[in-house]
């Protein structure tokens, strides 16, 4: 098949996205943002990587996983360790981080990915809940007390850019003849087991990628708030990132973005009266599977020229010379 | 060009294949006939890799694919359209023919693409079409074209006129007889025996995971046993 061509879409995504981060970067050295906005905007940018690489798993290959937080701690934890106990730079130990994550993602994949919807589901909320318990008695990662003093490195730069990367991978991974492979599972596995596709091997791929990129976020959050401990990586949190894709449109790499960044505006802005928080954050809930059951989006792509334009897809010019 | 001896195939405790032997060669079209639960899907998902026998073998092109993965038996040639049509709903006509060329080269797709849509003109029609919005008739036709992208010399079709209204069933057997003609063997698997019997060169049927007739398909569907059987009358 195809390799996708990077057209002028992609390109414009990115001087885009570079534009807003310039700006963004000005408003906060000249202060009109202040350190809560940044720390919001830094928020949003880390659920956003969560949201766009849970989707790669649930929305893009089908696999209802729920241990995305999981993968978050162990990225958090081990770029904590190698800044605090072997002073390693941030970008390596988040790259460090993300690679073991993903190796857990291919050590936990493997097995569990035979299983189908529920089962599927409940084997990776299990996974996740045993990487809590683990940490939570292991002495040294400090155990219930978690890690603390870790070096705040995570600036708006960083943070930018890898999230930045990781929707242009995960993006361009969806838009290649591997992801079509993803979704080809998605859609009917057995039917894409006869065309060839090999089901266990993209599946596979497909949660390393996204246990990755959770993996980093990990990192990334933990530089941001100093203190990681086992409690805030619970199914809560799987749940909450779940929330934020379906609530984007399951399937969708904008909708995922979108879904991010308006949950996590939400919960910032009801900060302050949290009991008011879940109420409102249920009935947001409840109104969109009234009202909008395939999410914010539903399934669009993303694309920053499809305004008035039709999609670029990658298998247009096979298309053009087969109708002639 | 397919030889199958022997095998015994089994779903947990359940015998579903027993000692089943069949051949198909070259150029022909073979049907299996055979009551629900004879066991004609689970052998076309034993030729193609999804089920794997616990004995026997299935030598294809001089070559034993027993105990090949799905992948490499598909590269070979050897390619299953699966029952109830299985078309990826969300993708459009033209996605799905393209993942049906999967693991071909690139550089063939067009010659293929065209093929498909000269076999098949209603898809060429609907192509930038969902797959999930195609008509029963259709959905079959692309399940077929699908197929075909994978460049198949035996190609194994599974119940292709179920819940096909009459007159499409007729089209769907006359497209059999043309890909036939145009060089691909196959072996059909049908509840429809009359019109399958029709078509086919020579027909295995099948009771309960067991071969208990086989022969000249002519002759088949004018045997006493048959007609009483399979064909109603």
């Amino acid at each position: 098949m195809k390799k996708l061509k990077l057209n002028k879409s992609f390109w414009f995504g990115i001087v885009f996205s570079l534009i807003l981060y310039g700006i963004i970067r000005v408003l906060l050295t000249t202060g009109v943002l202040d350190d809560v906005a940044e720390s919001t905007l830094i928020l949003v940018c880390i659920n956003v990587m969560l949201a766009v690489s849970l989707n790669l798993i649930n929305g893009i290959t089908g696999q209802f996983s729920i241990g995305h937080a999981g993968f978050m701690s162990i990225g958090a934890y081990v770029s904590a360790i190698l800044t605090l106990n072997f002073d390693v730079p941030l970008v390596f130990a988040l790259l460090i981080a993300g690679l073991v994550a993903a190796l857990f993602g291919v050590l936990i994949g493997i097995p569990t990915l035979r299983l189908n919807g529920d089962y599927l589901a409940i084997a990776t909320l299990g996974f996740g809940e045993i990487i809590r318990i683990v940490l939570l008695n292991t002495e040294y990662v400090g155990g219930a007390s978690g890690l603390s003093g870790i070096p705040a490195e995570t600036t708006w730069t960083i943070m930018f850019f890898f999230t930045l990367l990781t929707i242009v991978v995960i993006n361009n991974f969806i838009r290649s003849s591997h992801g079509r492979a993803c979704i080809a599972i998605r859609e009917n596995e057995i039917a894409a087991e006869a065309m060839g596709i090999n089901t266990t091997l993209y599946k596979v791929i497909a949660f390393s990628l996204g246990a990755l990129f959770a993996g980093i976020a990990g990192g990334l959050s933990a530089h941001k708030f100093y203190v990681i401990n086992p409690g805030s990586f619970n199914f809560l949190k799987s749940f909450e990132i779940l929330v934020m894709v379906v609530l984007g449109g399951l399937g969708s790499t904008a909708g995922s973005i979108l879904g991010a960044i308006v949950l996590t505006l939400l919960f910032t802005a009801l900060q302050n009266t949290p009991e008011l928080r879940m109420i409102i954050y249920s009935v947001i809930l409840i109104l969109m599977m009234i009202f909008r059951p395939k999410g914010l989006l539903g399934s669009t792509g993303l694309s920053f020229m499809k305004f008035g334009k039709k999609e670029a897809k990658p298998d247009d010019v096979i298309s053009e010379s087969s109708s002639s | 060009m397919l030889k199958v001896e022997g095998i015994n195939v089994y779903y947990g405790a359940i015998h579903a294949l027993k000692d089943l032997s069949i051949t198909v060669n070259e150029g022909e079209i073979v049907t299996l006939i055979g009551a629900n639960g004879a066991g004609k899907s689970t052998l076309l998902k034993t030729l193609s890799g999804l089920l794997k026998p616990k004995t026997g073998s299935v030598e294809f092109l001089d070559k034993s694919i027993t105990n090949q993965s799905i992948q490499s038996i598909v590269k070979q040639g050897l390619i299953h359209c699966p029952e109830g049509r299985r078309v990826f709903a969300n993708m459009s006509v033209e996605e799905n023919l393209e993942l049906g060329g999967y693991l071909q080269d690139s550089s063939s797709l067009p010659a293929d693409f065209e093929k498909v849509y000269t076999t098949f003109p209603r898809l060429l029609e609907r192509k930038k079409q969902l797959a999930g919005t195609l008509s029963g008739g259709e959905q079959q036709m692309l399940a077929m074209g699908r197929a075909m992208m994978g460049h198949p010399k035996l190609l194994l079709l599974d119940e292709p006129s179920m819940g096909l209204a009459p007159l499409l069933v007729q089209d769907i057997f006359r497209i059999i007889q043309e890909v036939n003609a145009s060089g691909t063997t196959v072996l059909l698997v049908e509840q429809n025996a009359h019109q399958a019997l029709k078509i086919a060169h020579r027909a295995y049927v099948l009771e309960t995971g067991r071969v208990v007739l086989e022969g000249d398909a002519k002759e088949l569907a004018d045997s006493e046993e048959i007609k009483m059987a399979y064909l109603g009358h």
